[in-house]
């Protein structure tokens, strides 16, 4: 019965991204009998060469995805190696999971807010110098080179870098290493990079990598933020997937396959920059140069954490006070009023959004967690517990493009006649959200001591008992934290819900998004305040029940 | 550095005082010449590591303390870890996996030898130094525990540090290993004048340093 378990967890993981896979790849190549075709040819590959600005859509991608990839990693690196262990680190790290629970829609308009022309900043700058009448004609949101879009990712992507790294860097002896490379007279940053980061690297290797898949083929931040003409490819893969006509879809087909191919470029160059990256460490470190006076780029680094923190935070805060602002003329840095009325007139539309969302993240959490926890407790009873090569299997969802195998499956569903159904989206909610459920659950689970279980066992009880009355109960801090994250997780995926839904599951993700083009700035703040609001909601309550269940439990409470 | 008369060479460790929440975790005024080994020694918990913390420079902000410390005529009390010139040694060799046994010693190696072949010679002496000539494009992972820490010795010592702290640095070792190494380990260190801080609980440490024995708790 148990086995049940790592089996349907392994299909939750591999089953839909294989059949998606392989519903783009036939109609790529001209075969899709559905729609009365089953030649093989390349025409929709041709197709999708003669679409104007291609090569231009391509670049975006690849570069944004790359510089993104790129950046918040060296952020991350160079701000760990460079405060680990101080009291500066040790207030960033608190707001870790706070900015990692913003979802990347509503991070990406907060962002539009602070930094557009109408902007908040240039209201600030306009009412500090008096230059400004009008908002001026830049197009600094949907920029041609995809500036802010990248902005829009690194912010959202450092947070969730450094909540890996944090979680890695107890398994490199970073304590000891510290002090090693100190005492042989390197610079913390060097010292580093040479006695941690190959360790600590390894460690988070699988997550970067996952960071690059989705940041070269991301569309709700690049919708928001990103260029339009042309517009990355996996937008432009997206819009032809929902054209009317049906041809279309074999284009969109053949484009995804072409996404894949950008995708896996952007991993070939990412592997060799990982090559050359090791080989001029290996340079560095046999010459022996200690790099000593590296205190201005570990303010650098702490600076400029501080400031993507910030960004996020001020750009919540700014969709708040669109949400309830009344009048509001440029340059004014805030508004002539206040007023609950974008609230009260808030469209049915959205009302019925905020249910779906409750219900497909509060469903895909709590599966996911029964589905953790049936694997991890198979684990436990297997001939040698312990996690196991497995957890690799957990990254293949997050590092295939959504949009390629999205779209596959959602041809696979509607043949079955499943498209737009509650369960075909809870499904693929359940595909992104249980990796990380049980990669937050999978630490806390093998760190609990094993003891308490053989003790209870060696008084004659089953493991049953050991699982129910013993672990489960000591473990409940970090199951109803890992609840809360994928709920999080949930709340925040628009392209599963959009392409497999078809429309019939809207949410609060869903209609922020398509408020972008819209612009009405009020109820983009509070379409986009709500879809950020929820995940907080999430922790919240996984934190007071944690809270409750350890009232009398002192040693319960310092726990995970 | 500034060498003055030849009465203030060593490690002065000044009427040094380490609180921990407001409770005293240790006192000691003690001055190590050079060449001589200070043995620290105690159970464990009771703030042996932390004494090495503070002269390291790596006191965690729970702890509070007083006192001075003076290497040489210099007072390192307030400078960061990576301007003492203080060499360390651990439990383990902590080589870096992804570099040769040379390059672990390059690491060490000071950056004013320049020219690759003279940091080869230089590593190359350091190596014939511990018997263990042409090892230097060895994986440290094929290196027994005696290797490897003869190894860790040599990188510390080519940083040309002013003093050693060894921390509980032969625990790992077996028992006949860890006399060869024990004594390896203070010969090198009276041939470069340094003086040591060992922290141990093994009496036999102490025994073999034969200096200065300070018990705590």
């Amino acid at each position: 019965m148990l086995r049940l378990f790592p089996i349907a967890a392994f299909f939750v993981l591999i089953a839909p991204v294989a059949a998606g896979l392989a519903g783009v790849f036939l109609p790529a190549f001209g075969y899709l009998p559905v729609l009365g075709r089953s030649a093989v040819s390349l025409d929709a590959f041709a197709d999708v060469m003669a679409m104007p600005g291609l090569g231009r859509s391509i670049l975006l991608s690849l570069g944004s995805g790359l510089a993104a990839t790129a950046i918040s990693l060296l952020v991350v690196t160079l701000f760990v190696a460079g405060w680990r262990g101080t009291r500066v680190f040790a207030a960033l790290e608190r707001l870790v999971s706070p900015l990692l629970s913003v979802p990347h829609a509503a991070a990406a308009f907060g962002l539009a807010f602070l930094i557009a022309p109408s902007g908040f900043l240039f209201r600030l700058g306009a009412e500090a110098t008096g230059l400004l009448e009008r908002p001026p004609d830049l197009l600094i949101v949907n920029d041609r080179l995809g500036i802010a879009m990248t902005l829009g990712l690194i912010v959202k992507e450092i947070p969730f870098l450094l909540l890996m790294t944090l979680a890695a860097l107890p398994q490199t002896r970073a304590g000891e290493m510290e002090r090693m490379t100190a005492s042989l007279g390197y610079g913390r940053i060097v010292g580093f990079v040479h006695g941690i980061l190959p360790a600590l690297y390894g460690q988070i290797r699988l997550a970067v990598l996952a960071v690059l898949v989705f940041s070269t083929s991301v569309v709700d931040v690049a919708l928001i933020l990103g260029p339009t003409t042309p517009a990355p490819l996996a937008v432009r893969i997206l819009t032809w997937q929902q054209d009317a006509d049906l041809a279309m879809h074999f284009t969109a087909a053949a484009a995804a396959v072409l996404q894949i191919g950008v995708t896996v470029l952007a991993l070939v160059i990412w592997l060799i920059g990982e090559r050359v990256f090791g080989f001029v460490c290996r340079v560095v470190a046999l010459s022996g140069w200690r790099a000593r006076g590296d205190l201005a780029m570990r303010r650098l680094a702490a600076f400029v954490m501080a400031l993507s923190a910030a960004i996020v935070l001020a750009g919540l805060a700014l969709l708040a006070l669109w949400s309830v602002a009344g009048p509001w003329r440029f340059p004014d840095p805030l508004p002539a009023g206040f007023s609950l009325s974008t609230w009260m007139r808030m469209p049915g539309s959205i009302a019925a959004a905020f249910g779906h969302s409750l219900m497909l993240a509060g469903a895909s959490a709590i599966l996911a967690v029964v589905l953790a926890l049936g694997s991890l407790e198979y684990r436990v009873r297997s001939a040698r517990p312990g996690p196991g090569r497995a957890l690799g299997v957990l990254y293949v969802p997050l590092l295939v493009p959504q949009i390629a195998f999205l779209f596959g499956l959602q041809i696979l569903f509607s043949y079955l006649g499943f498209d737009g159904a509650f369960l075909a989206v809870l499904l693929v909610h359940l595909v992104f959200v249980f990796p990380y459920v049980l990669l937050s659950l999978s630490d806390p689970w093998w760190a609990w001591d094993p003891r308490y279980g053989h003790a209870v066992r060696a008084l004659g009880r089953s493991p049953d008992i050991v699982f129910w009355r013993v672990r489960l109960p000591m473990l409940a801090r970090p199951v109803l934290t890992a609840a809360a994250l994928g709920f999080a997780v949930s709340i925040a995926l628009y392209l599963p819900t959009l392409v497999i839904g078809a429309g019939r599951w809207p949410t609060v993700t869903t209609e922020a998004v398509a408020l972008a083009s819209g612009g009405d700035p009020r109820l983009i703040g509070a379409t986009a305040l709500l879809q950020a609001l929820l995940p907080f909601l999430g922790f919240a309550i996984a934190a007071l029940v944690a809270a409750f269940l350890s009232r009398n439990r002192r040693l319960m409470r310092a726990g995970a | 550095m500034s060498t003055t008369d030849s009465a203030e060479r060593g490690l002065i460790l000044h009427n040094v005082t380490i609180w921990l929440n407001g409770r005293t975790l240790l006192s000691l005024d003690a001055t190590v010449r050079p060449g001589e080994v200070l043995t620290v020694m105690g159970p464990s918990g009771i703030g042996k590591s932390t004494l090495l913390a503070f002269v390291g420079g790596f006191l965690g902000h729970d702890f509070r303390a007083e006192g001075r410390i003076l290497l040489n005529g210099r007072d390192i009390t307030a400078l960061p870890p990576d301007r003492r010139s203080i060499g360390l040694l651990f439990q383990d060799a902590l080589l870096l996996p992804h570099l040769s046994v040379g390059g672990n010693l390059m690491i060490g190696l000071s950056p004013d030898i320049k020219s690759r072949a003279a940091r080869r010679q230089a590593v190359a002496e350091a190596l014939a130094e511990v018997g263990l000539d042409a090892f230097a494009d060895r994986d440290p992972a094929t290196l027994s525990g005696g290797q490897g820490a003869r190894v860790a010795l040599m990188r510390t010592l080519l940083a040309r540090p002013e003093a050693l702290m060894l921390d509980e640095p032969f625990s790992r070792l077996d028992a006949a290993l860890r006399q060869q190494v024990r004594r390896l380990v203070f010969e090198e260190a009276r041939k470069y004048g340094l003086p040591v801080l060992l922290v141990t609980h093994d009496p036999a440490d102490a025994e073999a340093a034969g200096g200065r024995i300070v018990e705590l708790g």
